[in-house]
């Protein structure tokens, strides 16, 4: 199994016998007369997923896809076409097609690709792709954390573990005359633990942890990661054993660091992407300057953090990665932007143009998004709280981008009583309306975490995997969607 | 392109390998979408793609791969990178492929393919996505944005071989026409859609009846307010009542049975449900979505009743999972290449009942009719069900006024046997389908 290409741009050129010269052309050829904008993407990506289950291997599963992209843009317009055969005269029928939108453009255009000006610096080298990592030493390791769940608690009963890797290629070239290249390794290990009681019979509890990013196979033994994912599923699993029916109603809710960052990404971040603020269908239109949240509050969207999950060395239009703003002191600052809504909008592109695979076009997406610590304890947060939520762990979250409601559902959550945690609950649904959810936010802690790399976020029916990070915060008041009144 | 050679030369070359069994699925895709939004042509999407999987068994052991280039030499690495995978994986008693004597020699034609649809030129796509905006833009002063007017078609071929000696080819298209406008007042802004789904494109709603049902739909929403946290009836449209069938449906796959990760894991011939809920799986109905020939392992599909007044009869089975708890499979296999067989269902209902959705909400004195639901707080393990829900309060038996941003809650066991009235209702919008239905009691959080 071998992946003999380290640089891009000798891939694509090299394998299917293309030069800078079909570049030129055809971009020449989707930019007519009327189009503002054209862009080549080529994709190769390997993905690999080893399941174990049972103590035995129950998927081995590998594949590769490669393809291409041709977009053009004449003012809010789009025309895209991809294939998955990558010759000239797929290249050139995609321009074609990708043209249609200006329908009576004129001659082809003069395009001289070259490197991009800019060379960003590697986010995430890797000596070996984990996809190409033997995959017995994957099993191997997957039969370790096996062993480490079930010895956890004799209540655990199944342990379910997959390890899924990916090494992605890309080459952008646009009609401004870049190429511009990225290797993005990814992988992520997932455990998952049922427990049962055999006291209480039908009591059978899940529980799920794990996480990955940009990195070599290795990165799962550093600080023995690997065995603290198996240990939290399991822990999550025993716990919920005991937990009891969720309240319902409004109420003080304390959000655990790391992962409980999801709140970020659904009840603001969705709601900042440059495409619904360019329409005017985000309930955040035309609020910048204005305060959307407390003044304890504030909001990064961070695409260069090393080795992340979110993290990019470049968008999908080649353009690097930052760190936007997104919220400064509670006041709103700034959107996410990918180069078509930047151009509408006349802003600059933050290096948030982002897309699935080269089936799919760009559009603004977050990368790793997380509030900046504050000054408060954890404790401290805690005792404040009369009577409200813990919530330490959390599944999906969703919003709607046009009313600004959110929610997003804890997996893992305990009953705050006269500022103690006490017992844990099951786990529910919380909702809050994005626009004023953090207006409510009265205590901030000092110990931001991000999360350990498990985000996908879908928009459009696009996945892209995403981080986000959290420190301990108070909410004054959110719908929690238990059955208990 | 016929795939006939390509794959026949490549399960030889299994076989010279020393594979038991393997299987080889071939898929060509082509689309062609456009969006219009604000009358304009917002996006024009076309596309062309085709995959080969593969799945080799040497014994008891098995991998999967893809490949999306079919050149000789990629596939002879796509053979070399799957014969070494699967040997680096342990024995399962359970893998392998359907037994031979399962497979069937007739492949039937279930009404999957329109060439109408496929032939549709570009312009006329642009027209219809047009004509379902501008209909919703029309409707209503209040409705002053829009996200836009979608057509999309995508046709597939597919191509399936295996080394028992099965081959069977089939084509399917679909054709999807929507509306999402958006709403407004001095309250804000509401965002709704409505969207017709179908094989053929002869069987789409009118492109002006979408664009006025979507608007309809966001212009109901103005003024939506949360309601104080209590228990009452809780009525789901036809839309949410199916994606309450979505949620079953993962309930009885045999994955999560056999994982006991399910909360109906060992109550097959036990109620699970009130008796008025039937529920059926049916792979061959004539030009139906969810329908197809043979299955993801190439078995014929069929008709299974899964709940038969509210008894649980028959999971969701494919060949892995069956062997698992003792079991044929029922035909269920669902292939993403790449990946191993999963379980699905195919067209799946809820059989309708005698009430319209009109006599429905009229026994509802005070209550929730749910419109839209966000987020995934289901525990299929555990049945708990919290989720984000939209729609309008009930009042002495009327619509009386929009909600949102309050979740329902409860149990699905209890949920379920707790459903008191189905509705006469059903429409197939998907392979997913079923009448409005109530269910007596779930907590609804609010204020």
């Amino acid at each position: 199994m071998s992946t003999e290409i380290s640089r891009p741009e000798k891939l694509f050129l090299e394998k299917f016998g293309l030069t800078e010269q079909t570049l030129e052309r055809t971009l020449g050829a989707a930019l007519g007369k009327r189009i503002d904008y054209a862009d080549l993407y080529f994709e190769y990506r390997v993905n690999e997923e080893i399941g174990l289950e049972e103590g035995i291997v129950k998927k081995a599963a590998r594949s590769i896809s490669q393809g291409a992209g041709v977009r053009a843009t004449a003012e809010e317009k789009t025309g895209f076409a991809y294939s998955d055969e990558i010759t000239v005269e797929n290249l050139e029928l995609a321009a074609e097609r990708a043209r249609y939108i200006a329908t009576d453009s004129g001659r082809p255009e003069a395009v001289t690709v070259r490197e991009s000006p800019v060379a960003p610096s590697n986010l995430y080298p890797v000596e070996v792709p984990p996809t190409d990592t033997p995959i017995q030493s994957k099993v191997d390791l997957l039969h370790q954390i096996d062993r480490i769940a079930r010895s956890f608690h004799p209540r655990i009963t199944k342990v379910m573990t997959t390890i899924a890797c990916e090494q992605k290629l890309i080459l952008v070239a646009n009609s401004e005359g870049w190429v511009v290249g990225d290797v993005r390794p990814l992988h992520r290990l997932q455990v998952t633990c049922i427990a049962e009681d055999s006291r209480v019979p039908g009591n059978r509890q899940m529980g799920t942890f794990g996480g990955g990013g940009r990195a070599e196979f290795s990165f799962f033994f550093e600080a023995e990661r690997f065995a603290h994912f198996a240990r939290e599923a399991a822990r999550q699993a025993i716990v919920n054993l005991d937990a009891c029916d969720a309240p319902a109603g409004y109420m003080d809710v304390v959000l655990a660091p790391g992962w409980p960052g999801i709140l970020l990404h659904e009840a603001v971040g969705h709601g900042l992407e440059g495409d619904f603020n360019r329409k005017r269908t985000s309930a955040f239109t035309g609020r910048i300057g204005e305060r959307v949240a407390s003044p304890l509050c504030t909001v990064v969207d961070d695409g260069t953090l090393a080795r992340r999950r979110g993290s990019l060395n470049v968008d999908d239009e080649g353009t690097p990665t930052q760190r936007n703003v997104l919220i400064e002191d509670g006041i709103l600052k700034g959107y996410l932007q990918d180069r078509l809504n930047a151009r509408l909008m006349k802003m600059a592109p933050t290096g948030n143009g982002r897309r699935e695979s080269y089936a799919h076009y760009p559009m603004p997406r977050m990368t790793n998004t997380f509030m900046l610590p504050g000054t408060s304890s954890p404790g401290e947060i805690i005792r404040s709280v009369k009577r409200g939520l813990y919530a330490v762990a959390f599944g999906g979250g969703q919003v709607d981008i046009t009313n600004g409601k959110f929610v997003f559902s804890a997996s893992e959550a305990y009953l705050i009583e006269d500022g103690k945690i006490g017992r844990p609950v099951k786990g529910a649904t919380l909702i809050g309306n994005g626009p004023d959810a953090l207006t409510r936010v009265t205590m901030v802690g000092d110990d931001l975490k991000l999360d350990e790399g498990i985000g996908t976020c879908g928009k459009d029916r696009q996945s892209v995997p995403v981080g986000v990070g959290l420190p301990t915060i108070l909410i004054n008041g959110l719908t929690v969607g238990g059955t208990q009144n | 392109m016929d795939y006939r050679e390509v794959t026949h030369d490549l399960l030889k070359r299994t076989a010279s390998k020393g594979a038991s069994g393997a299987e080889v699925v071939v898929v060509e895709e082509e689309s062609l979408s456009v969006r219009v939004r604000m009358r304009t042509v917002d996006t024009v999407q076309s596309a062309r793609e085709k995959r080969l999987g593969l799945r080799l068994c040497f014994g008891q052991r098995s991998a999967t791969t893809a490949t999306s280039d079919f050149s000789p030499e990629s596939l002879q690495r796509l053979l070399d990178d799957t014969v070494a995978m699967a040997h680096a994986t342990a024995e399962d008693p359970c893998s392998g492929l359907p037994e031979p004597e399962l497979f069937s020699s007739e492949v039937p034609d279930l009404d999957l393919w329109d060439s109408e649809a496929a032939d549709l030129p570009i312009q006329e796509r642009i027209s219809l996505a047009t004509t379902a905006e501008s209909a919703a833009l029309d409707y209503d002063p209040r409705i002053s944005n829009s996200d836009g007017g979608e057509f999309n078609h995508q046709g597939a071929r597919l191509f399936f071989a295996n080394s028992h000696g099965f081959t069977g080819e089939y084509r399917g298209s679909s054709v999807v026409l929507s509306a999402s406008p958006i709403a407004a007042d001095t309250a804000g802004m509401q965002r709704d859609s409505w969207y017709s789904i179908q094989r053929r494109l002869r069987n789409l709603e009118p492109a002006e009846a979408i664009g006025h049902t979507a608007a309809r739909r966001a212009l109901r929403r103005l003024g939506a307010r949360k309601v104080p946290t209590q228990q009452v009836p809780v009525v789901f449209d036809p839309d949410m009542a199916a994606s309450l069938l979505r949620t079953i449906c993962g309930a009885v796959a045999g994955s999560t049975i056999y994982r006991n990760a399910s909360f109906l894991t060992g109550k097959l011939g036990q109620q699970i449900a009130a008796t008025a809920l039937t529920v059926v799986d049916d792979g061959r109905m004539m030009g139906h979505l969810g329908s197809r020939p043979f299955d993801g392992e190439g078995l014929p599909t069929r008709r299974t009743i899964l709940i038969q007044d509210g008894i649980l009869t028959s999971y969701l089975l494919d060949t892995y999972t069956g062997r698992k708890l003792g079991m044929p499979s029922t035909g269920n296999a669902s292939r993403s290449l790449g990946q191993p067989p999963t379980v699905a269902p195919t067209n799946c209902y809820i059989v309708p009942g005698a009430s319209s959705p009109e006599q429905i909400i009229r026994c509802v004195d005070r209550g929730l009719y749910v419109t839209e639901m966000i987020g995934f707080g289901v525990n299929l393990v555990t049945g708990d069900y919290s989720r984000g829900a939209v729609g309008m309060w009930i009042e002495k038996g009327e619509l009386a006024y929009p909600v949102e941003e309050i979740t329902i809650a409860g149990n699905l066991n209890d949920m379920l046997r707790e459903i008191e009235m189905i509705g006469s209702d059903l429409e197939w919008r998907g392979s997913i389908a079923a009448p409005a239905l109530k269910i007596a009691r779930m907590t609804v959080a609010g204020a």
